[in-house]
């Protein structure tokens, strides 16, 4: 599906674990010491991230950490103060929403972002709306969002031209996902996709989630829930303070260790120690 | 079949599914979806078909010069001013704004107008002035739109600003055209707008084309939802819905054409009517001004220009202000200072109110609009040929607004208990 990564990805694969075959991959999306400060405030200081294809990446951290910081920048909503961005090896530079979409990338917000009065189709296709003519494609709409919310196995929902507002929440994060999907994005990033789930529905995301990244794509899924990210990420990498404190691998490593690098992982640069004082 | 069909349809035999069952079955299967749809508080517009029928019910028993012809022809010219403007609020409900300055932004259009109709003066041809009255309205709602946006000023204050600066623009007008402030439309054509009749042959021409239009879109359609494998209505009932038109359509033909015919106006109306559904429905700004009321958040998101929804939804209000102030204008044949004034903002939003549309944006339709302002206009007729005073009049109008909106409110909560929101 995307660039020569050796693992058996593309094709639906129904063993959900073990990737480890592509560790040595090249990442679809690298940051390189990459900083944002809002005012006299240092969001994020000289960040490494990345992410691989078929891969789920975990980015946690504990509140103000600078994970929302982290995945507005690559999102386009604001832009880095300095560092720089790889795409497919590639610098690239990202100054709108709108660029990071043209790169494959894909956010998946905590609030989803789904109008409730309308439908499925609606939603999945707003703002790229698919037309015949100046005429709505209905028809094409719908069998394409249908397909592609097949392609994910998602079945529980009842029509896809049911109000969103009918959703369980579940199935709203389906809704969401399957339309970050849909455009042949190589990146998704969850932000919180089980935060405010039940045990079953967690399930689902979570299955989803683990598709998602068999079918080849790269995964960023950020989650305060290191049950969930244990369950399905392959590595985590940690942020604190606004510094990458860790990358770990989720085979090699365990919560104690996780937990202790977000509470406690050691920082290159300390706040307050401000060794420059710039306006 | 002169459309390709698309490679990835499976099968790639014809799709009969839907029409192998019976017809009944088709029948019995809408019947449950539409009870299962009531029940679920998606009411349509039946509330208002009951209420209608109530209103008509109740002044045919009061008085015997309802049910006239001479009366049906008054309702329709009645409806149509109210209609039209409504049409505009209805889109601006859409968005969940609000405009206030709609009745007089009508009368700004009408004084324009009439102004430069004036042989002595001006003296432009009839649709030079129509369109400079109509540019002057629209621009009216795209200023309004630049403030509310960019200023990031509640429409409600702004257009509140409007109501009151556009009174005071038609007042000076007015009395400095004219001491006694009231100025004569002596255009034929003007006046022709809402005091002309189509002849019979034409109105009956007219609804046929209408149908055939009707089922043609209709059948196009479901053509193009069978190429695509998705399920399409059922033709059983598109044909039952448009018998169900064609009948009511013929009965209004019928007894237009007893007495002075199908008035013009009524076909401007109907056009407007249909232009504005096929923008909403079909569009994909239709389909972003549904976003926008829904969540301007993720319409933001998607990579909409929420802003340029917004202004051009005022646009519209303005653009449809203009082509209501002409056609009230036109019905009284002048303009004075009261021009717009009185109850017809009210009676515009409420309108748009009664006949479904949300306060709170995301949900409605532009039909609402007709079908509001023909409650109100019901409403108005039956109490003038009771000759009861204006004050009964406005607490009967109070009154069925406040059903509307009860109405509303209930079939929200059960929509909200049963999970469509």
């Amino acid at each position: 599906m995307t660039s020569g990564s050796g693992a058996p990805s593309g094709a639906p694969v129904p063993e959900p674990k073990g990737v480890d075959a592509m560790a040595d991959t090249a990442p679809i999306l690298e940051l390189r010491g990459v900083s944002k400060s809002f005012g006299a405030v240092q969001a994020l200081y000289k960040v490494d991230f990345e992410v691989r294809t078929g891969e789920v990446m975990a980015l946690v951290g504990d509140n103000g950490a600078g994970k929302s910081t982290l995945i507005k920048g690559i999102a386009g909503i604001h832009s880095f103060d300095e560092g720089e961005i790889r795409f497919d090896g590639r610098p690239v530079t990202i100054h709108g929403p709108r660029d990071s979409a043209q790169l494959g990338i894909e956010v998946v917000y905590q609030d989803l972002a789904l109008a409730d009065n309308l439908d499925v189709v609606a939603n999945m296709y707003l703002g790229r709306e698919q037309m015949t003519r100046a005429v709505l494609d209905e028809p094409t709409m719908e069998q394409k969002a249908r397909a592609t919310l097949d392609s994910l196995s998602v079945t529980t929902l009842r029509s896809v031209r049911q109000a969103v507002a009918g959703l369980s929440g579940g199935q709203r994060q389906a809704v969401a996902v399957a339309k970050a999907v849909m455009w042949n994005s190589k990146v998704v990033i969850l932000d919180e996709p089980t935060a405010a789930l039940g045990v079953a529905q967690t399930r689902q995301v979570l299955d989803l989630v683990r598709r998602l990244a068999e079918r080849g794509l790269a995964v960023v899924l950020i989650s305060h829930n290191l049950h969930d990210i244990f369950e399905v990420a392959d590595r985590i990498a940690v942020l604190r303070l606004g510094q990458s404190v860790g990358v770990y691998e989720r085979a090699a490593t365990n919560q104690q260790e996780v937990v202790h690098a977000i509470t406690a992982g050691t920082l290159r640069h300390v706040p307050g120690m401000a060794e420059e004082v710039v306006a | 079949m002169s459309a390709p069909v698309a490679p990835e349809a499976q099968g790639s035999t014809e799709v009969v599914a839907p029409e192998s069952d019976s017809l009944g079955d088709t029948l019995r299967e809408a019947w449950r979806t539409w009870l299962r749809r009531l029940r679920a508080g998606d009411l349509g517009a039946l509330p208002i078909f009951v209420g209608l029928a109530a209103l008509a019910v109740l002044f045919g028993a009061l008085d015997e010069n309802f049910y006239t012809e001479r009366n049906f022809v008054n309702l329709l010219l009645q409806t149509a001013g109210i209609a039209t403007i409504a049409m505009g609020v209805v889109f601006v409900l859409l968005i969940a704004e609000i405009d206030l300055s709609v009745a007089f932004v009508s009368g700004v259009g009408a004084v324009v107008m009439t102004l430069l109709l004036r042989p002595e003066e001006q003296d432009f041809p009839w649709w030079a002035a129509m369109a400079a009255a109509l540019v002057v309205t629209t621009g009216i709602g795209l200023l309004q739109g630049l403030i509310i946006t960019k200023g990031r000023v509640p429409s409600f204050v702004v257009t509140l600003a409007g109501y009151l600066t556009w009174s005071g623009v038609i007042l000076i007008l007015t009395t400095e055209a004219s001491s006694a402030g009231t100025i004569r439309i002596q255009n034929e054509v003007v006046l022709g707008v809402a005091n002309d009749y189509l002849p019979d042959v034409w109105g009956w021409a007219l609804l046929v084309a209408m149908l055939v239009a009707y089922l043609a879109i209709e059948l196009g359609k479901v053509r193009a939802r069978k190429q695509r494998n998705v399920s399409h209505r059922p033709l059983v009932l598109i044909l039952l819905q448009l018998a169900a038109i064609g009948l009511l359509g013929a009965l209004a033909v019928w007894y237009a054409n007893k007495d002075r015919g199908v008035p013009v106006v009524a076909v401007i109306v109907g056009a407007f009517l249909v232009f504005w559904t096929f923008i909403a429905n079909r569009t994909r700004f239709g389909r972003h001004v549904y976003a926008v009321g829904g969540n301007p958040e993720a319409a933001r998101r998607a990579g909409i220009n929420v802003d340029r929804i917004r202004i051009a939804v005022f646009m519209i209000a303005g653009f449809m202000a203009g082509v209501g102030g002409i056609i009230l204008a036109s019905r009284l044949r002048s303009v004075d200072p009261g021009t717009g004034g009185g109850q017809l903002l009210l009676n515009a939003i409420a309108a748009a109110v009664i006949g479904g549309t949300s306060l709170f944006g995301g949900h409605g339709r532009v039909v609402s609009a007709l079908l509001g302002a023909l409650v109100i206009a019901t409403v108005a007729n039956g109490m003038d040929l009771l000759n009861l005073a204006s004050g009964y009049k406005f607490v009967i109008t109070g009154g069925v607004l406040l059903a509307a909106v009860l109405v509303d409110a209930f079939a929200k909560r059960a929509r909200a208990a049963s999970g469509m929101g």
